[in-house]
């Protein structure tokens, strides 16, 4: 037991506390179970000590020290890669399959959690260190905050507003509104798009998001998060009852094709907005310099 | 050589309007045409696609 014994213990306690609170299994059911989340926790305990320690090396002019900060940091990266590659893996065994945009949207937020537990538990021991254990709480609940507002993204009703259509067949081709999904050749599988089959229009709010959402990633991503939270009527083997998005060229409307075996409207739309924007897809035509030197080129 | 798309087979009541490299299966009536499809898609993983009345190809997406 010394001075810092109390504050290591509290910074430590602060950052995988974080990390569990930034750790949430939902609709998205990743990381399911226990073995996953073992993991990440254990990675999050890691990165907590680090970040704690820091401080009191500091303190003890111990600058050394801080150099293996630096160096166990980089080993977060590897976090990256190992989430990168388990989710390539199971992915080639999904009906409606992530993308890889998907996952590297998950693996980076998995390496940068770990950033943020670092963060969070540094600065809960600087300030129980340099004030005290009152000031360590008010400083881990503002990190908890930040980090909060890290891990939460935009969402696809943020950018684009979703409308409900009924799929329809023009001859073999199959309509969301005007927009031509795919050509299916069998009527009885005609007959089971109509009957199973949802369309929805992604209408973009802005030129930016006509961009985003047009990236083929990002429309993997809501085909695959509609698929898991409402079931996919669809099975190997039958190759044509395939969820898709096809984009109107002329205005960058999106359609969206959907085989839900829950047949509720109003959820799949739920669901559809609350897709994340993917920090990959995002695009920012409209912020270029030379427009808003222009003027007016800013409409975001 | 992988192909990204290819034309498995042509399942068609027109025999005159089609020729070529991929296997043809001719039917008598549109009913055998679109068993044969149906059978065809389960089998080989593709999708049947409708080019004009009475001619369906097979693809591999």
């Amino acid at each position: 037991m010394n001075e810092y014994t109390f504050p290591i213990l509290y910074g430590v306690i602060a950052g995988v506390v974080t990390r569990l609170y930034l750790l949430r299994t939902d609709y998205r059911q990743y990381p399911t179970y226990l073995h996953g989340r073992t993991i990440h926790l254990a990675l999050g305990a890691i990165a907590a000590g680090l970040g704690t320690v820091a401080v009191p090396a500091i303190m003890e002019k111990e600058f050394a020290a801080i150099t293996f900060l630096a160096l166990a940091a980089s080993q977060f990266r590897d976090v990256r890669n190992m989430e990168r590659n388990t989710l390539n893996e199971l992915d080639q065994y999904e009906l409606v399959p992530r993308g890889k945009t998907y996952i590297e949207g998950i693996a980076i937020v998995f390496e940068g959690r770990n950033y943020l537990v670092i963060f969070v538990s540094f600065l809960s021991t600087l300030a129980y260190l340099v004030w005290n254990i009152g000031a360590a709480l008010a400083a881990s609940l503002i990190g908890l905050v930040v980090a909060r507002r890290f891990m939460s993204g935009s969402r696809l009703k943020d950018i684009a507003d979703v409308q409900y259509v009924k799929p329809h067949f023009e001859g073999a081709g199959l309509y969301v509104d005007n927009i031509y999904i795919m050509n299916i050749g069998l009527p009885a599988r005609r007959e089971e798009i109509l009957r199973y089959g949802m369309g929805f229009v992604l209408t973009p709010k802005n030129f930016n998001a006509r961009t985003t959402i047009a990236n083929l990633g990002q429309r993997q991503a809501i085909l695959h998060d509609v698929s898991t939270a409402l079931g996919i009527y669809r099975d190997s083997g039958t190759p044509a009852l395939v969820p898709l998005a096809k984009r109107d060229l002329n205005d960058g409307r999106v359609g969206v094709f959907i085989l839900p075996q829950v047949e509720d409207v109003e959820k799949a739309k739920a669901v559809i907005e609350n897709v994340p924007v993917l920090e990959s897809a995002i695009r920012m035509p409209a912020k270029q310099r030379w427009k808003r030197r222009g003027g007016g080129g800013d409409d975001a | 050589m992988t192909h990204e798309k290819m034309i498995l087979a042509i399942v068609t009541t027109k025999g005159e309007t089609v020729a070529g490299g991929a296997p043809i299966f001719l039917c008598q009536t549109n009913e055998e045409m679109e068993r044969i499809a149906a059978n065809l898609e389960a089998i080989l993983d593709g999708i049947a696609h409708e080019l004009s009345e009475g001619l369906l190809i097979i693809v591999k997406h």
